[in-house]
């Protein structure tokens, strides 16, 4: 689609102070009311654009909610297999070293099926940026308990909520991952007012300098809200990511490659 | 001399394949680890992956920058890479999938059989689709086909299955090879790698929720099976001129029958082989042509009997006879002949 936002001419007593991001296209996005992953995918796409990565980055879509992303990003895009995403974005990063290359993965993708990708991404101090969103639920599908659901959570493979007993208890991603010498940058953030989303654009930042840099595997864990299958408005989505969520997963910078320990 | 895990290595590095993931399983071995001794040294990327998962990813990502890249396994491996075949195939990206086949099912032995031979002409994932499949039946043929395969695969926008067995995987024999190529400097029009001087996003995808659009996408892939059916279809044929049987066969078994056709020469009894060289596209012409002119068909293949139902569909509702082992059981020539000889007999 035409990016008409970028070269309108503006009456000269006008000045734009917020307007799409050259790295996201024209198309509409296809998410919930109140979910955040369209300021995700905004926040990635300004940052694409000020670090002037744009032209250089390959976007890797998942399976889920964000399976769409290769509409949205205004950027060479390939659409992974369900948890693999990687695997594939290494593929690329190998054969095409000086591309951009970022994972846009959901708990579901990247927590459950696709664990052994991300892990090993890590391991092997891959020159790639993972974009997380945990937003403790699978969406796409209906709103069944993920590795990240909260214990006591009610979902719908979890009605009576969820049992560490039976179903184990949320699994940490950033922590599983912090000890790994391969990662380069990782954070985890949200999104649920101007500080955080302030501080998550920072992160975002960072995890595609310190691969634009050479410095190794980066990833920013996103925590979301699902109002659909939270059953919850987007304001108290919002309240329960602040009251519940951050609970379970404390917003951290684990690793900084440029900071000075 | 080389092995034909060698021999295939080699022949791709020779097509200009300089990207190769893979993860360990018997009876492949060596490819993976010449390409990872070779690799390095040519300005090419070998990467062990965590799982076979992993690998047929690692080649869609590579595969979808438009390089030549490859992965090689065993039978256990190719089922954990359908997924990535289905998805290859979907996407219309070229890749080259070498399976040296093992006994089977499950985790089944390391003995050569040809029991994958459903896996990759009809199921290599879910989907329409199966990958086109050459059937080497010697080291100089796993380095030819594996050498084409790389061009082949980019024509048609396919993927290619090397469909070998444990036998000629690491029997050495002579292979004439040919000068190493540079890979192509030129990328497909439709392979990414970031949009560079502002040229038109490009997407590599296989969804599509439109209905109407996936058919049109697999009928544009059917077109070119169509196609390379016209123009890549191979087999050979060995033996007598005016022969009474006709014995097919494919790989490994393919040998086993040729020894057995010279024998049975001697003993006077006239036979010939038809062996595809290609089983998809499979070679129906030289079928049809053979199949009223034999007093009898025999298919000679180390499965259950999956190579005669294509057999079975190309000779005009003839009987075909099959004479086969499992389970990694090799026949010998002479297994062969007494079997021909029971079915003259009965």
């Amino acid at each position: 689609m035409a990016q008409t936002t970028q070269t309108e001419a503006l009456p000269s007593h006008e000045e734009a102070v917020y307007r799409r991001p050259a790295a996201l296209t024209e198309t509409q996005m296809r998410y919930c009311p109140g979910c955040t992953h369209g300021t995700a995918h905004r926040l990635i796409a300004e940052v694409l654009d000020e670090l002037e990565l744009t032209d250089r980055t390959v976007a890797i879509a998942t399976v889920g909610c964000s399976v769409y992303a290769y509409e949205y990003f205004n950027t060479d895009s390939v659409q992974a297999a369900h948890g693999r995403g990687p695997a594939v974005a290494t593929g690329i990063k190998r054969t095409s070293p000086d591309s951009i290359v970022f994972t846009y993965q959901g708990d579901g993708d990247l927590a459950a099926i696709g664990l052994s990708e991300v892990i090993h991404s890590a391991q092997r101090g891959e020159c790639i940026t993972v974009l997380f969103l945990n937003n403790a639920v699978f969406g796409m599908t209906r709103g069944q308990m993920a590795p990240t659901t909260l214990v006591g959570q009610r979902t719908t493979t979890t009605p009576q909520g969820r049992d560490p007993k039976l179903e184990g208890t949320p699994m940490m991603i950033c922590e599983m991952l912090s000890g790994i010498p391969g990662v380069a940058y990782l954070a985890r953030e949200t999104m649920i007012d101007p500080k955080t989303v302030a501080d998550a654009r920072r992160s975002i930042k960072k995890a595609f300098q310190a691969q634009a840099d050479g410095a190794g595997f980066s990833l920013v864990e996103l925590v979301s809200s699902c109002p659909a299958w939270w059953h919850k408005s987007p304001l108290e989505s919002l309240h329960w990511i602040r009251d519940e969520m951050l609970t379970q997963y404390p917003l951290k910078v684990f690793v900084d490659y440029k900071r000075q320990d | 001399m080389m092995t034909g895990n060698v021999a295939t290595a080699e022949g791709a590095i020779a097509a200009g394949c300089r990207y190769f993931f893979g993860y360990p399983i018997t009876p492949q071995n060596d490819i993976p680890r010449y390409m990872s001794e070779q690799l390095p040294q040519i300005g090419g990327v070998y990467l062990q992956a965590e799982s076979e998962l992993a690998s047929i990813n690692l080649v869609y990502g590579a595969a979808s920058t438009g390089a030549y890249v490859m992965t090689s396994s065993s039978s256990p491996g190719i089922s954990l890479m359908q997924e990535g075949l289905s998805y290859l195939l979907g996407a219309e990206l070229p890749a080259v999938v070498v399976n040296m086949v093992r006994g089977g099912p499950g985790l089944g032995n390391i003995a050569p059989a040809q029991s994958d031979y459903w896996l990759s002409t009809r199921g290599a994932g879910h989907g329409d689709f199966g990958c086109l499949t050459f059937t080497p039946d010697s080291v100089q043929e796993l380095y030819d086909c594996t050498y084409d395969a790389f061009e082949i695969g980019h024509k048609y926008r396919l993927p290619v299955m090397i469909l070998g067995d444990a036998m000629i995987a690491n029997m050495s024999e002579a292979t004439r090879l040919r000068e190493r190529r540079e890979p192509p400097t030129q990328m497909p029009e439709w392979a990414v790698g970031g949009r560079r001087n502002g040229r038109p996003r490009r997407v590599v995808n296989s969804l599509w929720t439109d209905v109407p659009v996936m058919e049109a996408v697999n009928l544009r892939i059917a077109e070119r099976f169509r196609q390379a059916a016209q123009e890549q279809t191979r087999w050979e044929e060995y033996g007598d001129d005016r022969p009474d049987i006709l014995f097919t066969a494919y790989g490994i078994s393919a040998r086993i029958c040729k020894t057995a056709i010279d024998r049975l020469a001697d003993e006077g009894l006239r036979a010939r082989l038809l062996r595809p060289i290609t089983v998809r596209p499979f070679p129906t012409d030289p079928f049809a042509r053979w199949a009223g002119q034999v007093e009898r068909i025999v298919c000679v293949e180390h499965s259950m009997g999956q190579f005669i139902e294509d057999v079975r569909l190309s000779v005009d509702c003839r009987p075909v006879e099959l004479i086969s082992r499992t389970g990694g059981v090799l026949m010998t020539p002479e297994e062969v002949i007494a079997r021909t000889r029971e079915l003259i007999a009965s």
